[in-house]
């Protein structure tokens, strides 16, 4: 087991670099610089920016200057950063900040480096992330499990239309509409805008309003198929209560399925979301996945990447490891 | 091995009637309801309606217009119907692009076996793994100028040419098809399996037929009714995440309005001091309506082809 979760760990440094490689790459491939304005920048300017900005190729060491010379003699290499001269060159000394734990400076929101930036948005996410993971889960299961206990009755069916239209209905609807209805016209919650733990209360059910559907669908499923198992009937005919067979014996095994979906669904919620923390108007980190794309702000991109990965490694670790606590005949290599 | 495998959905009743539960009557009613609206109230409101007017922001059922009025003045039902032709348009073919590429890779993979199913799949699992809304930002970006000069160049004088104004809905067709094939494949390869182990497939090679016309002539008939299920759960998906993007401003251009651009101006527009609620309500009941009536139909129809499904 310790051998597996070392193993884990160190496969997320392999990971990590496929990913940073990977999104240095593909961003300077998307046409576009950081410093495309609609004027164009004075020569002078633009390589004092790129200089600041570590992206003009004189940075790094004279091993990874000699690399990169060797591997950027084409015309290829020199694309579309500015007057870039050899991309290699960046990516060495890029990965050799990335060791050091410098994420470095964030080509749009001048003069702030992406660790701050990070550090400021990151706790913001993750406690709304949580909020919602708590509710969605927790609801998800006990419905699904509701469901599955009433099949074909009444509650069984509502609950399961209701899924289909959580699902259904996206959260840019739901987020707007649970503004109008429950900040304005009752005014129950804040409007938008960070102030203590109520405030993300309403965010936090619009974001895991979907999610407790999925959970709930998947749940009732795995709990159909389980109740059908023979452990039960012979729990059954022992004479447990209902409750007790369904919440002790049958959901331990049930509940597999949806462990294996909580988490990589951890590590998206708790990495935020733009659409909820736009229309919520919160200061988390889920607007930089799209927005620095759209700014060609490689390093804030390569940073919120970096801590995607590692929430979505780190998750589906623990999901496995929730797998052999809940079953003993799974083993982990 | 082949016992586990449940027979195909196609070959359970062929020539029955199918037993649509009402709730999937009903959607598929609503559907064609919408899908006429949009045919045909844009065009019959009249024109001014749809151009921009001083009297913005009109509640509904004022001076004839039944849902009022938006900020640039515009009618607001001829927004929401227009919105409705573009997003139907592009959640339709969007989902045929999917079926296409969905259908093909997992016929290869069912049918083929061995090393090119696992790579294939293979291949299916490691995309949905990755976050889709950077390729699709990716593809959008590169794509849109090269495409839009070559629409130009290389059908010069033909109809085709005019496409070339609507290159960031073409693109975002092909995008979103192109992004949402994974479940299509997998299904559609479980089926293919499936389908392989039976007699009739054995008869017609050892009569001699050849791949591809085994594929074409006994496979696909026998897959139609995976594929429509599938066609019409893949068409809210595809629909989501347009409107995903246009709410973000990175999908449709603005003049070309969808659900998600209006929902996007309606939700700019709620604030406490005077909140245009109609902006809102009407493209979000509108879009969720017609959401949920495609995912009930979508249910509906496999269960009525494949009762067992109801079970998972």
């Amino acid at each position: 087991m310790l051998g597996f979760i070392l193993r884990r760990l160190l496969a997320l440094v392999g990971v990590l670099w496929a990913v940073v490689t990977l999104t240095f790459l593909l961003i300077r491939v998307t046409p576009g610089g950081p410093f495309d304005r609609e004027r164009k920048l004075p020569a002078s300017i633009e390589k004092e920016l790129l200089k600041r900005y570590k992206l003009d190729g004189t940075e790094g060491r004279a091993w990874g200057t000699r690399l990169a010379a060797n591997l950027g003699r084409g015309e290829g290499t020199r694309i579309f950063m500015g007057n870039a001269c050899s991309l290699g060159q960046q990516y060495f000394s890029y990965v050799g900040d990335l060791l050091h734990g410098d994420l470095r400076l964030s080509t749009k929101y001048r003069d702030r480096s992406v660790n701050e930036i990070l550090g400021q948005t990151l706790p913001v996410s993750m406690a709304l992330g949580g909020l919602a993971f708590v509710i969605a889960s927790l609801t998800g299961i006990w419905l699904g499990c509701y469901a599955a206990t009433r099949r074909d009755q009444v509650g069984d069916n509502l609950a399961m239309l209701g899924a289909v239209g959580a699902i259904s209905v996206p959260t840019f609807i739901t987020g707007p509409i649970a503004i109008l209805c429950f900040a304005l016209l009752l005014p129950i919650f804040p409007v938008g805008g960070l102030a203590g733990v109520w405030s993300l209360v309403l965010p936090a059910l619009v974001l895991a309003a979907p999610y407790v559907a999925y959970i709930a669908r998947l749940m009732r499923t795995s709990m159909l198929e389980t109740l059908s198992l023979d452990f039960i009937r012979t729990a059954r005919a022992k004479g447990l209560p209902e409750r007790e067979v369904v919440y002790r014996h049958a959901l331990k095994v049930a509940i597999l399925p949806v462990i294996s979906f909580l988490g990589p669904l951890a590590a998206n919620l708790l990495t935020g979301s733009i659409v909820v923390e736009s229309i919520f108007n919160l200061p988390g980190m889920g607007g930089f996945f799209v927005n620095s794309i759209l700014n060609r702000d490689g390093f804030l991109l390569g940073g919120v990447v970096i801590v995607y990965c590692t929430f979505l490694v780190f998750m589906n670790l623990v999901a496995d490891v929730a797998y052999t606590l809940l079953d003993r005949r799974i083993k982990l290599y | 091995m082949a016992e586990a495998i449940a027979p195909p959905l196609a070959l359970v009743a062929p020539s029955q009637r199918l037993h649509l539960s009402w709730i999937a009557r009903i959607s598929l009613a609503y559907l064609v309801l919408v899908a006429c609206g949009a045919i045909f109230i844009p065009a019959l409101l009249p024109d001014s309606f749809a151009r921009p007017s001083p009297a913005q922001f009109l509640p509904p059922m004022t001076e004839g217009h039944l849902l009022g009025t938006d900020l640039n003045g515009r009618d607001l039902l001829q927004r929401v119907f227009s919105g409705a032709r573009i997003s139907l348009l592009v959640g339709l073919a969007g989902a045929l692009v999917a079926l296409f590429v969905g259908t093909s890779v997992g016929i290869v993979a069912g049918y083929a076996g061995g090393r090119i199913d696992n790579f294939l799949m293979r291949l299916v699992d490691t995309l949905y793994a990755v976050p889709r809304l950077i390729f699709i930002l990716l593809l959008v970006y590169v794509a849109e100028q090269p495409v839009r000069e070559w629409l130009r160049e290389t059908f010069a004088g033909t109809w085709l040419a005019g496409l070339a104004e609507y290159t960031k809905i073409v693109i975002l067709i092909f995008t979103l098809g192109l992004i949402e094939w994974l479940t299509m494949a997998r299904i559609v390869r479980g089926q293919v399996l499936a389908l392989k182990a039976l007699p009739f497939v054995s008869a017609a090679r050892a009569l001699g037929q050849t791949h591809r016309r085994i594929v074409t002539r006994h496979l696909l008939p026998n897959l139609a009714g995976v594929i429509t299920v599938y066609l019409t759960l893949t068409i809210p998906a595809v629909m989501l995440d347009e409107s995903f993007l246009s709410f973000l401003g990175l999908g449709v251009d603005a003049s070309q309005a969808s659900w998600g651009t209006l929902l996007d101006d309606g939700a700019k527009v709620i604030n406490p001091i005077k909140s245009y609620w109609w902006l809102l309500v009407f493209p979000a009941s509108l879009m969720s309506t017609t959401l949920l009536a495609l995912n009930f139909l979508g249910d509906g129809l496999r269960d009525a082809l494949d009762p067992r499904q109801r079970e998972r």
